[in-house]
């Protein structure tokens, strides 16, 4: 983040508009993350199966498809949190700015400083919100001012003005979309590039849902967004590109948001949005 | 089928046997829980009891103040040697084993393959095993020769020419035969297990999900350790090294023949003295009168329960603070 971003985004936005998600020509904008001939394996198991995807810079890019059709996996797999499971084998090529993550001499963390994540379930730590949303910037050394930082960050996951009397107390006070949004503040204070979300808001009542993909929306002004969701209305309302993963951990689809909810090239993919499997 | 009482399988009518044996079951169960309670109550009472009449004879005052412990010879009662004795072990057992319990369980809960997890619990279960007799013969026959010969903490290093006044110099005597300092590092090494075993079930119980977050922010596996995982366990780790204190306080057998039975007031300004010479605890005072021949009768023998209230206090206060402490910092996540 530059000193010029210190303002919350929200006044300053360029929308694109809600009619303009999902209707730009895919390769409109550079290219930050390529996933080349990916093949990933638990143990004997495929999850991912040949996938070849090109994610934009700066697009809400939406992972759809059926439970166990590898979409998770696959994003995991960006970031290397796969490298946990000791089962699990990646084959082929993910390329961010140009370089294979998975080449020997990447460092998974220094991987991780640049692409951030949020999980399904919120994970606040056990501490004050405060040092929540200051744990990435201690971590990395960071030896700017760690409390503007943390007023930034919060600002931008629209907690601010509900914790900002509270920055003390523990993170696991708040409810859960607070929460949520405070996991948010945590990925974007280190200010990585891409932030990875992983159903963010499956295990969050609807108004809480509904904030986070405002959020989401002024979160693509400056990172490039990637989320893996179950729920299609949520990608069509929030994603630029979406893309269609069915079982076997095949991408059958992927295409801008709109072309797939309203005219999809596959048959399966129809028959997967309109509900008539999966 | 009308109101029998032998009714069949598919009545609905109570079984008066089954009812009495319901209840005869609860109470016996009960009752264990309530033996529990009753051996406890009548440890202090017998405890206070004879402790009292020790008081009425000896002033508390001149027990929790005087200097010197001479029960059998002198008919001096002063505890504050012996706790000064308990202190010292106490103290210096926990300097060896928090950490190095602590960082057992670190590299058990989050560095070991399930291999090497499999080998080392149980190789500590067994060190937590061996009988406390067995420590305090180790600690007399090879750690005070073995620290003697590697640890030349003596008055060598002072510079010639400079003059050595033993309790102005921060320096090491040689180790007496029963010292401080052996005595420590057997304790330690019997409380380690217990450090490390409750740690370890304390950091295996922080949900996966906070080492996941973490690891997504850049973290190594050394920051997720010490950053969230440890924090994430402060309650079970306090508890853990309280239970150890408590065990190194009460820690009877080793520190007899360890530390010898020479009641001796703090050495200051030179600590490392201390260490190097012999001094006893509580618990080895109580020994010592146990195998005295004044059983039964006089201040010599109740002193021993006087000793025995002062060393269950203290135990209990660990106890109080342990859970005080566990649940300021319990999470529920």
């Amino acid at each position: 983040m530059s000193e010029s971003d210190t303002s919350p985004k929200i006044q300053t936005t360029i929308e694109t508009g809600d009619e303009g998600r999902g209707e730009a020509p895919l390769n409109a904008r550079d290219t930050v993350i390529e996933a080349r001939n990916l093949d990933v394996y638990y143990g004997e198991e495929q999850a991912i199966n040949d996938v070849s995807m090109e994610i934009n810079e700066h697009d809400v890019t939406a992972l759809i498809g059926p439970s166990g059709c590898g979409k998770s996996t696959f994003l995991r797999c960006i970031n290397r949190m796969n490298d946990m499971i000791d089962v699990c084998r990646v084959e082929g090529d993910i390329e961010f700015d140009g370089k294979n993550v998975y080449d020997d001499d990447v460092d998974p963390v220094a991987l991780r400083r640049k692409i951030g994540i949020v999980f399904q379930k919120p994970n606040p730590f056990p501490k004050s919100i405060r040092e929540n949303v200051a744990y990435g910037l201690k971590i990395q050394g960071f030896d700017g001012d760690i409390d503007a930082r943390v007023e930034e960050s919060l600002k931008r996951a629209a907690l601010w003005d509900e914790v900002k009397d509270q920055l003390g107390s523990s993170g696991l006070d708040l409810s859960g979309g607070q929460q949520q949004r405070l996991c948010i503040a945590r990925a974007i204070a280190p200010d990585p590039e891409v932030i990875l979300m992983d159903e963010p808001t499956s295990a969050l009542d609807p108004v809480a849902a509904s904030k986070i993909e405002d959020l989401i929306d002024d979160l693509a002004e400056e990172y490039t967004v990637i989320i893996v969701t179950h729920n299609m209305q949520q990608a069509a309302r929030i994603s630029d590109r979406t893309a269609v993963f069915l079982t076997g951990g095949e991408l059958v689809e992927y295409d801008n948001t709109a072309k797939i909810f309203e005219d999809p090239e596959e048959q399966r993919v129809e028959d997967y949005i309109t509900g008539k499997f999966g | 089928m009308s109101n029998e009482p032998e009714s069949g399988v598919g009545s609905l009518q109570r079984s008066g046997f089954v009812v009495r044996k319901e209840r005869l079951y609860g109470r016996l169960i009960a009752a264990c829980a309530v033996l529990t309670i009753v051996v406890t109550v009548g440890i202090i009472l017998a405890l206070s009891g004879r402790a009292l009449s020790f008081w009425s004879e000896i002033s508390p005052i001149m027990y929790f103040t005087g200097t010197s412990w001479s029960p059998v010879i002198a008919q001096d009662y002063g505890v504050l040697p012996l706790i000064s004795g308990t202190l010292i072990v106490t103290v210096f057992s926990a300097v060896i084993a928090l950490p190095i319990g602590l960082a057992a369980a670190i590299y058990l809960s989050e560095y070991a393959s399930d291999k090497a997890r499999s080998i080392l619990k149980p190789s500590l279960e067994i060190l937590a095993g061996v009988p406390t007799v067995i420590y305090g013969y180790m600690a007399l026959v090879y750690v005070t020769p073995m620290i003697d010969r590697f640890l030349p903490f003596s008055a060598q290093i002072i510079p010639p020419g400079v003059p050595v006044l033993p309790e102005f110099t921060f320096v090491m005597p040689s180790l007496g035969t029963f010292n401080a300092l052996s005595a420590s590092v057997v304790v330690g090494i019997m409380i380690i297990p217990m450090v490390s075993s409750i740690s370890e079930d304390a950091l295996s119980a922080v949900p996966d999900s906070l080492r996941q977050g973490g690891y997504g922010l850049g973290s190594t596996k050394f920051d997720v350790s010490t950053r969230i995982v440890v924090p994430s366990a402060t309650s079970g780790i306090v508890a853990s090294y309280v239970l150890a204190i408590s065990r190194a306080i009460g820690e009877t057998m080793a520190v007899t023949m360890a530390m010898g039975m020479s009641p001796q007031m703090p050495y200051f300004p030179n600590v490392l003295r201390n260490l190097a010479e012999s001094s006893q605890t509580i618990t080895a005072a109580m020994v010592q009168i146990a195998g005295a021949d004044s059983l039964g009768t006089g201040p010599t023998y109740e002193a021993m329960f006087a000793l025995g209230m002062t060393l269950f206090a203290i135990t209990l206060t660990m106890n109080v603070l342990a859970e005080l402490v566990r649940r300021r910092f319990r999470e529920e996540y």
